[in-house]
């Protein structure tokens, strides 16, 4: 019920706000999708993942590629595009499965290194650090208000999913995996299967949160698929409480707004997230969300 | 044939030889009940045999079949189920999540990325609740039962699994002496289509639960046979004297 | 030079078990804080020793303050690090600004040697030599020293060394000192060859990482080795395929923890 309620008022922003804040609302969102996606690895799976950016980045390259160098339209390029980034998430899952904890974060790490270091060099394709230009939003969506409907339209049905799963027979196996793998294999959960499988999903939806990217910015450059930008979703997760579906969804909203005001004021937006993420991860391990839902308890019970 | 057959297991850490060529052979039905010092290799054994360890040498059979290279989630897919010496519970969880957990471990709805998980299984994990006489706590989170209610959980969630294989791991440490007799119902009502495979240290409970005793010491089986046997042994109070 | 500022990394990693991600932004401060220290002391081996001792103190209050209070938390840890990386990254662009800033070779080394009818370049040699001194002085510390030894206790049982009365925290604040001394020092004595430039803890880090992984944790052999093998690779890569150098660079790092986690040398498993 109130995710109904959230889906009215996003609903009404373009006729209550400007477009700036439009914009800025489609902005959110689709940080938000690529946020949760990244909570199904680290809230539900307990596997913390810093190169999720990787998929962003492969799934919108793949877009900018198909619609430049091929030509094709969107409804090729989108299709293109999503498969390209699964097949990725699944040969970079076999690899990072490997390892868990500690060992799995360096890999993906080195992963999306590997991927962000590519886009970088190989200049003849993606024209390295000048990014690709000139691609265009499907439908024809340039004016704010109608992409921002798309965009909402697509964050919804992406969270809905992503709940359904996390929801799910398969869903409940994998916090199970999370919190006793161990027990979980004694009970007869094929633990690294489970794994893999929500891996790939969750490539998946970096990769929705990908085209969104491209299809908003219509354009593309290296450093989405860069480490500063896995980081920034990481943290969105954290800000807002890994674990819970709302979570990274507030977060993103946190981190996105926080990035755009402090911009104005402040050049430095670098330095600035580094120490939200020491204060966070320092005074607010638990998120925003989780801390806001303890007060709120407490609240109603002496009211 | 065996419920369980381990023939000249072998495991080493390191230098050190944890399993150091165990055979045993478990009856169908049987009750068994390892004991020995700490350090003996009793839960490197269980880890050995339900796939949590990797064997360096030797070989494992469950009834008739070769399950040394198995991992351990098939294995428990073969009818094996274990409990663990520390709680190993779903914390966050209530009880009837936990047992609903075990529940669908077995079956192929483990896979379904669509529907919700809880009517069915809730329902039957009350059911297996019910057995243990815990279905009054279903809906509470594990982390706030009471130890000796937690030993009751790891014991029927394992139970839930329906095993043909069952091993106990210390089921009844840090129990009460009210706690460790309602458990020991509680096992011995198990009926004689599981086999049984106990660890214990409290021997005075553990004995009468027992139709035979392997006592293991370093990593070797020092003796091996029926109560009264292994009682009048010499070298079992050696073993256990000489410490 | 690698090596100096992967021996930091595989100290700080395999002691501490702590993956230091702001060891490449140290590095880079060391140095810019290099570049500063130069206008005053015209000594390039004294900047080097200054500049460490300016960021083994910047490391132990972070270690002080902030790490210590995620013992235990490695995402957090993760996390912290990552951060005050990103916080030294851009105090850097503000203070030094954003372009490159070279740090001159000291004079009497700028001849190239000859060696075996070879020119080599005799700064990278002296680079070579000293990284040998260090590695050789680390080794006989940690392994020879009682000091080394409180703190391989302390790595191996941290409670069991407390209650034998070592000061276990005050060690691996002295640890991490060291870790960031081994990165700052290495980054001013890098200077000569690399400059100091924005994007330097980036370009630095991952090699680091590579290294130390490669080599394997906690073994500074493996360090030693690990930094010559990827300072070969690399350099040869990027001749030879530039588009795909960091392919070729990561490759190997991916290889060892997919497959051998314990890397050439390692004590355990990253």
């Amino acid at each position: 019920m109130r995710w109904i309620a959230v889906l009215v008022l996003l609903a009404l922003i373009p006729l209550i706000l400007g477009e700036y804040y439009v914009n800025l609302a489609s902005q959110i969102l689709i940080f938000a999708v690529f946020a949760a996606s990244i909570n199904l690895l680290l809230g539900y799976g307990g596997l913390p993942t810093l190169g999720h950016a990787a998929y962003l980045g492969v799934s919108a390259y793949l877009s900018a590629l198909v619609a430049l160098k091929l030509g094709l339209g969107h409804a090729f390029a989108a299709p293109i595009a999503l498969l390209g980034t699964v097949l990725m998430a699944g040969l970079f899952g076999l690899i990072a499965l490997r390892a868990t904890g500690l060992g799995f974060l360096m890999l993906t790490l080195a992963l999306s290194q590997v991927l962000w270091g590519t886009a970088l060099r190989w200049v003849s394709m993606t024209d390295g650090d000048n990014g690709l230009r000139g691609m265009t939003r499907p439908f024809g969506l340039d004016a704010a208000a109608p992409f921002y409907y798309f965009v909402l339209l697509v964050t919804a049905v992406s969270i809905w999913l992503m709940a359904r799963y996390v929801a799910s027979p398969l869903g409940a196996a994998l916090k199970g995996t999370r919190d006793q793998p161990r027990r979980m294999g004694a009970l007869g959960h094929h633990v690294w299967m489970v794994r893999w499988i929500t891996f790939v999903y969750a490539g998946f939806w970096g990769g929705v949160s990908g085209l969104l990217f491209v299809y908003y910015h219509k354009y593309i450059h290296p450093v989405s698929l860069s480490l500063a930008n896995s980081a920034e979703g990481l943290l969105a997760v954290i800000a807002g409480g890994s674990g819970t579906l709302a979570g990274p969804l507030v977060g993103a909203a946190i981190v996105m707004l926080l990035k755009n005001w402090v911009s104005a004021y402040i050049e430095r937006w670098n330095m600035l997230l580094g120490f939200v993420f020491v204060f966070i991860v320092i005074f607010m391990p638990e998120g925003v969300v989780p801390g806001v839902r303890r007060l709120w308890r407490r609240f109603v019970s002496k009211a | 044939m065996a419920a369980l057959r381990i023939q000249s297991l072998k495991k080493a850490f390191g230098g050190l030889p944890a399993i150091n060529d165990v055979s045993l052979e478990v009856a169908a039905g049987e009750r068994r009940l390892i004991i020995g010092p700490n350090g003996a290799g009793k839960t490197t054994l269980f880890n050995l045999v339900t796939g949590d360890l990797s064997a360096d040498g030797g070989a494992i059979g469950l009834f008739d079949e070769d399950v040394t290279r198995l991992a351990s989630h098939r294995r428990a897919h073969r009818g094996l189920a274990r409990t663990y010496q520390i709680i190993t519970l779903f914390a966050r969880d209530t009880l009837e999540h936990n047992i609903a957990l075990a529940l669908l471990g077995l079956t192929r709805t483990r896979w379904s990325a669509f529907g919700t998980f809880s009517k069915r299984f809730y329902d039957d994990a009350h059911e297996v609740l019910t057995k243990v006489g815990l279905q009054h706590l279903s809906r509470k989170p594990v982390s706030q039962l009471a130890y000796g209610e937690k030993r009751r959980v790891e014991i029927a969630m394992a139970l839930a699994q329906k095993p043909r294989v069952l091993l106990l791991d210390e089921p009844l440490a840090g129990l009460s002496r009210e706690e460790r007799a309602s458990i020991k119902q509680l096992i011995a009502a198990i009926p004689r289509d599981t086999t049984v495979v106990m660890i214990e240290h409290d021997m005075d409970t553990a004995l009468d639960l027992a139709d035979r005793i392997t006592v293991l010491h370093y990593g070797r089986v020092i003796v091996e046979g029926t109560r009264a046997e292994v009682v009048a042994d010499p070298k079992t109070r050696e073993v256990y004297l000489g410490h | 030079m690698l090596f100096l500022l992967a021996a930091g990394f595989s100290l700080i990693f395999g002691l501490m078990r702590i993956a230091n991600l702001t060891h490449g932004a140290l590095y880079m401060l060391g140095a810019y804080l290099g570049v500063s220290i130069l206008k005053v002391v015209p000594n390039l081996w004294i900047a080097a020793l200054l500049g460490g001792v300016a960021v083994a103190l910047l490391g132990g209050v972070f270690e002080r303050f902030i790490l210590r209070r995620l013992q235990g938390n490695v995402l957090g840890q993760v996390l912290v690090t990552l951060g005050v990386s990103f916080i030294i990254a851009d105090l850097c662009l503000v203070v030094w600004g954003g372009d490159p800033v070279p740090i001159p070779t000291p004079s009497w080394l700028q001849q190239p040697v000859r060696l075996w009818g070879l020119a080599f370049p005799a700064y990278r040699l002296a680079v070579v030599v000293l990284a040998v001194l260090v590695g050789i002085a680390l080794y006989v510390f940690v392994e020879k020293t009682r000091l080394g030894a409180m703190i391989r206790a302390g790595v191996d049982d941290m409670e069991m060394a407390r209650a034998c009365g070592i000061p276990v925290s005050r060690l691996f604040t002295i640890v991490f000192c060291l870790g960031a001394a081994l990165a700052g020092a290495g980054g001013i004595i890098g200077g000569p060859i690399m400059s100091a430039y924005p994007g330097l803890d980036a370009d630095m880090l991952p090699l680091a990482l590579i290294v130390v992984i490669l080599g394997g944790v906690g073994s500074l052999f493996g360090a030693f080795v690990g930094s010559f093998v990827v300072g070969f690779v690399y350099t040869f890569g990027v001749a030879l395929l530039p588009d795909l150098a960091y392919v070729i660079l990561f490759l190997p790092m991916i290889l060892v923890i997919a497959f051998r986690p314990k890397g050439l040398f390692g004590k355990f498993a990253a």
